[in-house]
């Protein structure tokens, strides 16, 4: 690759469509004889429909017609329990979507909706996740393919033995994604066809999903995502919305627009899990760990399950000799939860991060110190060697950034007016992987090119990115390329999601790429006029890499104030310092971080989805309820990276950075807080509720 | 959605009239509130009397020294005059502690004012509210309510009323100023709302279709010295955890007068009479402040999650006024 534009700023390619508004999302593009609809949710919890009255609905002018289990078009069975949609009359959760209104105009279909009358047969249900629930159970394996336990060396006998013990159990609530543009959909039918317009995060597996439901060639489904408003991992898999758009445009012939409600977020698109977790560190008096382990409960549906890997973070973290992890699970009437930023990482770190600084404290150690005592050579997992391992780099680069030399350890002490202050530091990790992608690349004879990938930009700059790897690898200026992604017709390609993004499909546009120059080199004579292409899929290469532990690591550094009356906690700064390979765009790096790094002040100050088990749902489904960090909440926040060139990633060197940003905040912040406070909050949110009645706080 | 019509009058007298003439028609303000509410189903209006166009939006300072503030003035318009600035310094605070700079934009005096209640259930067509629903229930008495009320409770409803600009109100004896079919009328503000008693359905005393036409503020001079103080789980965009709007009138040491009132703790602004008669005329310390918040506090009857709020407001009362009390040195 010649040196060129990776490395350098770059805005999004576009940006300019986006801020003036002209950009299109999944319901906007404009469309003769387009139809609306609106999803019905469940008002019951466990149970069965007994009755469906559409009469009422139907008198709505301007509804045409309502889709319910009794008169949907049939779906393939086996694919996906979540996407059987309308298929049969069983409710597994409150808020399932089990109808949907048509209409010529979004209000009528709306109104229609409220008219569909469903009668249930109820049986007694089970929504709240508790350490002791009898349907407590060992999965299989943990998201996405984990072992459900690990165990090393012996645990007991080496935690017993241990002169400093730390035990102690955190507790995170469900979490929300609410990406701005909500699960949307335009579908239209045309002669056996299936066109959709649909908002994900990768539409290659959108199109495999919606050909196998309606049992046509995969051929015949075109997804179109050219921009998507984010997901946060809630559109990493197809999702209600659109199959049921494509059921509706099947049904009335016409296209249908589907966007669910800001409510309809809460539940049906897949939520982050609670957890409970137990953390146990055994050291001795300098801090050097023995035994670690870490048990973690979380919850799943009735439908289909889905493990949260969230004792999975602490396998690769730190050194031990004794180390043990395991993960159980109950079914309860709830929504099935889901991907959401960094699963497994982010709420296992926020647990085994604040334990860490229960250590230091339990020690008298700096918790930098103490995490640089317990620096493992190889990954205490597999014993793989790591490709790079820059935890420390981070840590003591962010120490220096921060200002955290002289770090008074003892808590409760510093006070600036009202206000108390404290300081926290968390260290994060996220496994840098890559799945198998196409991408085809082709030079025009006026000296173009284009690339053509079918990659997904949620927002993140991806197409720019993208864009600036292909011209490096064609070895010419960017001006020069043209991208194109978002599109099923293109090159197959995995999801946004994972971190994984960048490094899979910049890894198939390089390929792709070098194999264009290869090919031009040998070429004489000029180009064709339709160009000269060449295709290239990296799936055996990914196959083929060696086990190895890859991450990217990073350091969060908070200080917080805490009003000594009112127990409002504020952050006055967030710093972070990342390790995450080459930085393809800083632009839209620094944006990641920063959005991680807020996201995870988000998760532990401020979001909480708060169930009334007699309904079964959460009754704070909008976002003037379920509060997240505003600006206001973020005064100052910093993000940079060290330098890393590892030559075992890709051949764009990139590690992902989607997602670290968030892996260790919470627990920064609550380490703050405990700085600031003396009180140590282990059930998030740290809200001022907890701490006001604490004796801290008068 | 209900599908509604849209009236613009012209005048005061034609907007009542319309309202007379049709038992489900609504004014229309900044929509803020409404327009969401209309949009989950909790109220479906067939008629929409728009009242923004009324001559309604001027701020006139009275001859008394008193200050009225049409209804139709927008919040932020509102907190940024420049006599509220110095006459009524709790009401700017209490309006720029409010909702979002978009919202305060839209918003108006009267709306805020007559804007629901943010219980979650109240908002939730498919769970019991007495208020929305007679007799369906209340669920939020024994469900989540950390956010509900502490005093004056009934078991019929628990809800807050959640404007911060009617608290301050509420410390400033202001006036409303109403039109009706038959004629206008004064409604001092502190019995504009209700306790929610029997019924909670019933949330002020206005007849219906009464419009309010102005807000009046008496002349007050300690005002100059007032602050509100709003507790919320977010720096900004959230509604108050527990709030307090404090007037505090010194001579030397000793409290001449002083007006004190909570929100977020009932279904009405909270004018706290008991604080005020245990400060009145006493030497003040903040210790003195911390007795007469317990004076008032006595009576609250805290539900499943919201105890933390007596210990809360008690503490905020004290910061308001001992702010206060050392702001005047
Ligand atoms: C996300 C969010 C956060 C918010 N946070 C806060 C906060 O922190 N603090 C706070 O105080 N408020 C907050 N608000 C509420 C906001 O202040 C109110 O929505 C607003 O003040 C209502 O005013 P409006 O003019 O838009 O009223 P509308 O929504 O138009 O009307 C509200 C009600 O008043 C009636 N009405 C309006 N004008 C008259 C009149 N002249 N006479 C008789 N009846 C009338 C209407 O019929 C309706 O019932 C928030 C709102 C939102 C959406």
């Amino acid at each position: 690759m010649s040196a060129g534009a990776v490395g350098r700023a770059h805005p999004r390619l576009e940006g300019r469509e986006k801020v003036t508004g002209t950009a299109r999302y999944a319901v906007e593009y404009p469309l003769d004889d387009v139809t609306y609809a609106w999803a019905v949710p469940a008002a019951a919890v466990r149970g069965r429909i007994t009755r469906i009255d559409p009469d009422p609905a139907l008198a709505v002018p301007g509804v045409l017609t309502v889709l319910h289990h009794g008169n949907a078009p049939r779906l393939a069975a086996g694919v996906e329990a979540e996407l059987h949609l309308l298929q049969d009359p069983v409710v597994h959760y409150r808020g399932q979507l089990v109808a949907l209104v048509v209409a010529e105009s979004i209000e009528a279909a709306r109104e229609g909706a409220r008219h569909v009358l469903i009668e249930y047969d109820t049986e007694p249900h089970s929504t709240v996740l508790t350490a002791d629930h009898p349907g407590l159970y060992r999965p299989e394996k943990v998201n996405p393919g984990y072992p459900t336990d690990t165990t090393e060396g012996n645990f007991d006998a080496a935690f017993e033995a241990a002169e400093v013990r730390v035990d102690v159990t955190y507790r995170t609530p469900a979490y929300h994604n609410n990406p701005m543009e909500p699960h949307a959909t335009t579908a239209q039918w045309r002669d056996g066809q299936l066109l959709l317009h649909d908002s994900n995060q990768g539409s290659t597996a959108v199109q495999a999903a919606l050909a196998e439901l309606f049992e046509i060639p995969r051929e015949s489904v075109r997804v179109i995502s050219e921009h998507v408003g984010g997901g946060f991992g809630s559109k990493g898999y197809p999702k209600a919305a659109v199959v049921l758009a494509a059921l509706a445009a099947r049904q009335v012939g016409r296209p249908v627009r589907l966007a669910l409600t800001r409510q309809q977020l809460f539940g049906p698109i897949g939520y982050r899990t609670p957890t409970i977790q137990r953390v146990r560190l055994g050291s001795d008096a300098d801090g050097r760990i023995a035994a670690i382990c870490h048990d973690a409960i979380s919850q799943t549906s009735t439908l289909t399950e889905f493990a949260e890997q969230t004792a999975v973070y602490t396998r690769s973290m730190y050194a031990a000799p004794h180390r043990r992890t395991t993960h159980r699970l109950v079914r309860l009437d709830v929504p099935t939860p889901f991907w959401m930023r960094a699963p497994g990482e982010c709420p296992g770190a926020y647990a085994l991060e604040s334990a860490m600084d229960e250590l230091a404290a339990a020690c008298g150690i700096d918790p930098i110190e103490l995490r640089i005592r317990n620096e493992p050579t190889v990954d205490p997992d597999q014993g793989h060697p790591f490709s790079s391992r820059n935890l420390v780099a981070c840590l003591t680069e962010g120490a220096r950034r921060f200002g955290w030399a002289d770090r008074d350890l003892r808590p409760g002490t510093r006070r600036d007016g009202r206000w108390l202050i404290g300081t926290g530091v968390a260290g994060s990790s996220y496994p840098a992987r890559a799945r198998a992608s196409a991408a085809t690349a082709t030079a025009f004879p006026d000296g173009g090119y284009l690339v053509r990938i079918n990659a997904t930009d949620i927002g993140t700059g991806a197409r720019t990115a993208l864009w600036l790897v292909a011209a490096d690898a064609l070895g010419v200026p960017p001006e020069r390329v043209d991208i194109r992604i978002g599109d099923s017709d293109l090159p197959p390609a995995g999801v946004a999601g994972g971190s994984m993004g960048t490094a899979s499909w910049s890894w198939a546009v390089v390929r792709a790429c070098q194999e264009l120059r290869d090919r031009l080199g040998h070429h004489s004579g000029t180009l064709p006029p339709e160009g000269t292409t060449v295709a290239a899929s990296t799936a055996d290469e990914v196959r083929a890499q060696q086990p190895m532990a890859r991450y990217a690591y990073g350091a969060q550094f908070a200080e917080v104030r805490v009003d000594v009356d009112t127990g409002e906690v504020r952050v006055n700064r967030m710093l972070g310092v990342f390790a995450a390979g080459r930085v393809v765009n800083p632009t839209t790096a620094r944006s990641q971080l920063i959005g991680g790094m807020t996201m995870g002040i988000s998760m532990a100050l401020h979001e909480e989805g708060l169930l009334d088990e007699r309904y079964g749902d959460w009754v704070n489904h909008d976002l003037a309820t379920y509060h997240i960090t505003g600006c206001a909440d973020v005064e100052q926040i910093e993000a940079y990276w060290v330098d890393e060139e590892d030559p075992d990633l890709n051949p764009a060197g990139v590690k992902g950075l989607g997602e670290i940003g968030i892996v260790g905040t919470a627990a920064a912040i609550a380490n703050a807080v405990r700085h600031a406070t003396g009180v140590r909050v282990r059930d998030l949110p740290i809200r001022l509720d907890k701490l006001i009645g604490t004796s801290s706080f008068t | 959605m209900r599908e509604f019509r849209y009236r613009r009058p012209a005048d005061v007298d034609e907007a009542v009239a319309l309202l007379g003439e049709d038992p489900e028609a609504a004014y229309l303000a900044g929509g803020t509130n409404l327009v969401d509410l209309m949009k989950l189903g909790v109220q479906r209006p067939d008629l929409l009397v728009d009242v923004t166009r009324l001559p309604l939006d001027a701020v006139e300072p009275l001859p008394d020294g008193g200050l009225r503030v049409g209804a139709t003035v927008r919040n932020s318009d509102l907190a940024a005059h420049p006599v509220v600035r110095r006459d009524y310094p709790v009401l700017a605070r209490a309006l720029l502690a409010a909702a979002s700079g978009q919202v305060r934009n839209m918003a108006t005096t009267a709306g805020n004012l007559l804007q629901r209640t943010r219980c979650y259930y109240f908002q939730d067509t498919g769970k019991a509210c007495n208020k929305r629903e007679p007799g369906s229930g209340c669920a939020a008495r024994h469900g989540q309510n950390r956010d509900l009320a502490i005093l004056d409770w009934s078991e019929q409803c628990v809800a807050t009323h959640p404007s911060d600009l009617a608290v301050a109100l509420a410390a400033l004896d202001a006036v409303v100023e109403v039109a009706e079919p038959d004629g206008t009328r004064d409604v001092p503000f502190v019995k504009l709302h209700r306790s929610p008693g029997e019924h909670p359905e019933r949330e002020t005393t206005l007849r219906r279709g009464a419009l309010i036409t102005a807000v009046r503020l008496p002349p007050l001079p300690a005002a100059r010295r007032s602050t509100y103080l709003k507790v919320r789980d977010r720096a900004s965009f959230a509604f108050a955890v527990g709030s307090v709007a404090a007037v505090l009138d010194l001579d030397g040491d000793v409290v001449r007068d002083v007006r004190l009132a909570y929100g977020a703790v009932a279904h009405r602004p909270w004018r706290a009479y008991q604080a005020e008669a245990a400060l009145r005329g006493r030497q003040f310390t903040p210790e003195l402040a911390g007795q007469a918040a317990d004076a008032e506090l006595a009576v609250a009857r805290p539900l499943t999650h919201n105890g933390f709020k007596v210990p809360l407001i008690r503490a905020v009362t004290v910061r308001a006024l001992t702010e206060l009390a050392e702001s005047r040195a």
